[in-house]
C-alpha cells in the first residue's frame, strides 16, 4: 500500500473523520528516514489510546509506530491485555484474535503474505505483553523462532499482568509480593532474551523505552533482520504504573533506574553473524544515501 | 491479483485450467478411482486452488495430512508446514486466512478439543477456513477410534457443520465447501466431519473431476471484512475498544455481532442447498418409520431398511448433509408421515436425536438409538432390533453381543 492507496474522493472528502484527513494529509506512509523525530510535526499511526495517564506503554507505542521502517506494508499482530487497548486505534493494518496465540497467527500471517505477494516487502510485527508471550503463549513464541519464521516479536514487559488486575507472571521479579504471588513471587524472572538466542533468533535486544532514539534504531534493526534474515526479539520494559504503585509522571524514572548498567534492563543485545553483516550493509546504504543527499542538496544551493 | 471471472479459463502454475465450478463439479467427465478417504481429500486438495495448508499429526487424519504435503512437494499448494500443536496450528490457519489466503486444515478428536478456542474466534473474525474432522473418541482412557462426540462441540461455534457419509461426498463438499464458505454473504469457517477410519481408511469408489481442473482461488477482497494485507486503507476500527467497556454501546455492538455470524450461517443455507442439492436426501418419507441419521451411520441405516423390507417392514431414510446451517423444515416435511423416527449414532449423547426431538412436532416420536460410541461398529441388526422392538415385534439375540 502506498499514500496514494489512502487518498479520500473529492467528493467524501467532507464527510471523512478528520483523523482520517490527518493520515492523508501528513502520515509518514513511504517517508524513507522516519522516525521518532516525525512525532509532533507529522500525524502519528496512533489515534488515541485508553491507557492510564503516564503509561509507559503508550510511550512505546509511540515510538515504535513513528519507527516502523516500512508501515504501509506492515501488519501488526496483537493478544490480548492493555495493548488491545490501543491497537483498534493504529493506522497499521493489526489482528487480534487470541490470548496467547499471536506468534501463531504471525507465521500464518507471513507464510500467507508471502504466497500472495511474491517479491515484495510485507512486515509482520508481532506486540504483545508479557503474559501473552512467556506465559500462556510461550510454546507458539519458542516454536516460531525454532522454524526461523521471518518477523519480529516485540514483547511490553510490565513484569505482571496489568490489564487483569496485577497478578503474577512469569516475566515478574523474583519475590515480588503480587496478587496469585501472596507470599513474593518463588521463582526468577524468566530469562527470555537469552532463550530467544538459544532458539534461534537473529537480533535479540533487552531494554527500556526510556528513549527514543534507542528505540528506534531497535525497532529498525529487528525488522529489517526478520525481513531478510529470521526471526527476531525485542523485550522492552514498559512498567505499570498502576500495580507497582507509581505516579503518573515517575514512568521515566522508574524505567531509567531499571536500566543501569547492574539493573534488570541494563541494555543488553545479541546480533547473529548473518544479522551483523545485514546491519553492516544497511549502514553503509543509509551513509551513501544521506552522502548523496548532502550533495544534491550542496549542488542545490550552489 | 485477477478478480474469480476473468482469470477462469487461464491456467495456474501447474498447467491446471481454472474452471467454473459449477462446470467443473457437474459438467466435466468424471473418472471412477478406488482410493482410500485420505487419498481422496488429496485429490480434492490438489483441485482446490489451495494457499496454504497447516498440518499436525493425529490419527486418524494423519494420513491424509502428510499428503498434502506431498502436493505442496509437487507445487500445487502456496506453503505447507507443521504446526506445534492443533491449537497453534488452528492459529496459523486464522493468520493465513485474515492475509487473504485459501486455507486448509485437518484435524480429529482430542485435537479439534485442544483447538476449540479458536473456532468461534473463526467465525467471529470471519474467516472462510475448510478444516476436515476426521472424528474419533475424545475421552478417558484414550481412544483412537471412531466415535462422532466432537461434533457436538463443534455446532454452536458459528462455523458451517457438514457430515460426510463417503468418500464421494468428501471429494465433491471440500470442493464445492470452499465456494459457499467463500461467498460473501457467508464468509464463514466450514467443518467438514466425516466418521474416521470407516471414511479415511476404506477404500470405495470415487469419481474424480479431471485433474488439468480447478477451482478459481480465492478472492480476499470479496470478504465483508477487510484482509489485513495493507492493500487496503487501514482504518480506526472504533473511538475507544469495546472490550473493556460496561456498558449498552459496547454489549449492543457484540450482540449485532454474534446476530451478523448466526444470520451469516442462515444466509449460508440457499447456497449450500444450491451447491449439495438439499441441506438432506430423503427416501420414502411417505413410510410410518424414518431413520434420520447423519455421516456412516446414514449407511448402516439403508442396510437396515433393506433387511427390514425382507421382512416386510417398509421404513424411509432421512440423510442429513448439513448441521449447520440445520435443515430443520426439511426433516419437519420428510418426517410429518412418520409415527416413529429412529435416529442412529455413532456417540454415546445422542446429539443428533437432541437436535430433532426439538425440531419436529410429537417428539415422543423419537427414538434416540442405537447408539455405539468408542469404536464399536455399528451393524445394521442392531438398528434393526432397535426398530423391531420399539414397535412390539420379536428379535433375536445376537449372539455375542449382549443383546
Amino acid at each position: 500500500m502506498s499514500k496514494e492507496r489512502i487518498q479520500i474522493s473529492e467528493a467524501l472528502y467532507d464527510i471523512m473523520p478528520s483523523d482520517y484527513q490527518d493520515l492523508v494529509k501528513s502520515a509518514t506512509y513511504g517517508k524513507e528516514d522516519r522516525g521518532w523525530k516525525d512525532i509532533g510535526t507529522s500525524k502519528e499511526l496512533i489515534e488515541q489510546h485508553s491507557l492510564c495517564a503516564g503509561c509507559p506503554e503508550s510511550m512505546a507505542f509511540r515510538y515504535i509506530l513513528a519507527s516502523l521502517p516500512n508501515p504501509e506494508d506492515t501488519v501488526m499482530v496483537g493478544s490480548t491485555g492493555c495493548t488491545s487497548l490501543v491497537f483498534p486505534m493504529v493506522a497499521v493494518h493489526n489482528i487480534h484474535s487470541l490470548f496467547g496465540n499471536q506468534n501463531a497467527i504471525a507465521s500464518g500471517l507471513k507464510r500467507a503474505l508471502s504466497v500472495r505477494f511474491p517479491g515484495r516487502v510485507k512486515d509482520v510485527v508481532v506486540l504483545a505483553g508479557d503474559g501473552a508471550t512467556v506465559d500462556i503463549g510461550l510454546d507458539m513464541t519458542l516454536q516460531a523462532w525454532f522454524r526461523q519464521e521471518k518477523f519480529t516479536t516485540i514483547c511490553f514487559d510490565n513484569e505482571l499482568y496489568a490489564n487483569t488486575g496485577g497478578q503474577e507472571s512469569g516475566l515478574m521479579q523474583k519475590g515480588f509480593v503480587a496478587k496469585m504471588a501472596p507470599v513474593g513471587k518463588l521463582f526468577d524472572k524468566v530469562r527470555l532474551p537469552e532463550i530467544a538466542r538459544e532458539s534461534g533468533c537473529h537480533y535479540v535486544v533487552n531494554c527500556t523505552v526510556s528513549k527514543p532514539s534507542l528505540v528506534e534504531k531497535v525497532i529498525r534493526n529487528a525488522v529489517h533482520v526478520a525481513r531478510e534474515i529470521g526471526p527476531t526479539y525485542l523485550q522492552l520494559y514498559t512498567p505499570c504504573i498502576l500495580e507497582i504503585g507509581k505516579n503518573s509522571m515517575e514512568g521515566l524514572q522508574e524505567m531509567r533506574d531499571s536500566e543501569k548498567p547492574a539493573e534488570r534492563f541494563a541494555y543488553k543485545e545479541y546480533i547473529s553473524e548473518p544479522a551483523k553483516q545485514l546491519l553492516a550493509e544497511l549502514a553503509t546504504k543509509d551513509k551513501e544515501r544521506k552522502a548523496a543527499a548532502k550533495q544534491l542538496a550542496g549542488q542545490a544551493s550552489a | 491479483m485477477a478478480d474469480t471471472h476473468s482469470i477462469i479459463g487461464t491456467k495456474n502454475k501447474k498447467g491446471q485450467t481454472y474452471t467454473d465450478t459449477w462446470k467443473m463439479m457437474n459438467e466435466a467427465p468424471r473418472t471412477p478411482s478406488f482410493y482410500t478417504g485420505s487419498e481422496v481429500i488429496k485429490e480434492a486438495i490438489r483441485r482446490a486452488s489451495c494457499d496454504v495448508m497447516i498440518a499436525y499429526p493425529i490419527t486418524p487424519q494423519s494420513e491424509a495430512a502428510a499428503l498434502i504435503g506431498e502436493l505442496f512437494a509437487e507445487g500445487y499448494i502456496g506453503d505447507y508446514f507443521r504446526g506445534e500443536s492443533e491449537f497453534a496450528v488452528m492459529s496459523q490457519c486464522a493468520g493465513a486466512s485474515f492475509g487473504g489466503a485459501r486455507v486448509f486444515t485437518t484435524t480429529a478428536g482430542p485435537g479439534t478439543m485442544r483447538a476449540m478456542e479458536n473456532f468461534p474466534m473463526w467465525a467471529g473474525a470471519r474467516l472462510p477456513i475448510q478444516m476436515i474432522v476426521t472424528c474419533r473418541g475424545i475421552n478417558s482412557p484414550l481412544s483412537i477410534q471412531p466415535d462422532t462426540l466432537e461434533i457436538a462441540y463443534l455446532l454452536n461455534t458459528g462455523m458451517l457443520v457438514w457430515h460426510a457419509e463417503t468418500a464421494q461426498d468428501f471429494f465433491d463438499w471440500i470442493l464445492k465447501g470452499y465456494i459457499v464458505s467463500e461467498e460473501p454473504d457467508v464468509h464463514l469457517p466450514l467443518a467438514l466431519c466425516c466418521d474416521g477410519f470407516f471414511v479415511t481408511h476404506t477404500k470405495d469408489v470415487v469419481n474424480l473431476t479431471p485433474a488439468d481442473m480447478c477451482l478459481p482461488p480465492y478472492d480476499p477482497y470479496r470478504s465483508p471484512v477487510p484482509c489485513m494485507d495493507m492493500e487496503c486503507p487501514p482504518v480506526r476500527m472504533m473511538r475507544d475498544p469495546f472490550v473493556m467497556k460496561s456498558n449498552y454501546i459496547s454489549y449492543a455492538t457484540h450482540a449485532s455481532w454474534q446476530q451478523e455470524i448466526w444470520a451469516a450461517v442462515e444466509r449460508s443455507r440457499k447456497h449450500t442447498i444450491h451447491w449439495l442439492n438439499g441441506l438432506v436426501d430423503t427416501e420414502n418419507t411417505d413410510a410410518d418409520i424414518v431413520i434420520v441419521a447423519s455421516g456412516t451411520a446414514v449407511s448402516q441405516g439403508r442396510e437396515a431398511i433393506r433387511m427390514l423390507e425382507d421382512e416386510g417392514v417398509r421404513c424411509g431414510l432421512v440423510k442429513v448433509k448439513a448441521l449447520r446451517p440445520w435443515p430443520e423444515e426439511e426433516i419437519r416435511e420428510a418426517t410429518k408421515n412418520a409415527k416413529h423416527i429412529f435416529v442412529p449414532e455413532f456417540n454415546v449423547t445422542g446429539w443428533l436425536a437432541k437436535e430433532i426431538r426439538a425440531t419436529v412436532p410429537n417428539s415422543q416420536r423419537v427414538h434416540a438409538g442405537p447408539h455405539v460410541c468408542g469404536g464399536m461398529t455399528m451393524p445394521p441388526e442392531i438398528i434393526v432390533s432397535e426398530i423391531k422392538t420399539a414397535l412390539g415385534m420379536k428379535t433375536f439375540s445376537m449372539a455375542g453381543r449382549g443383546s
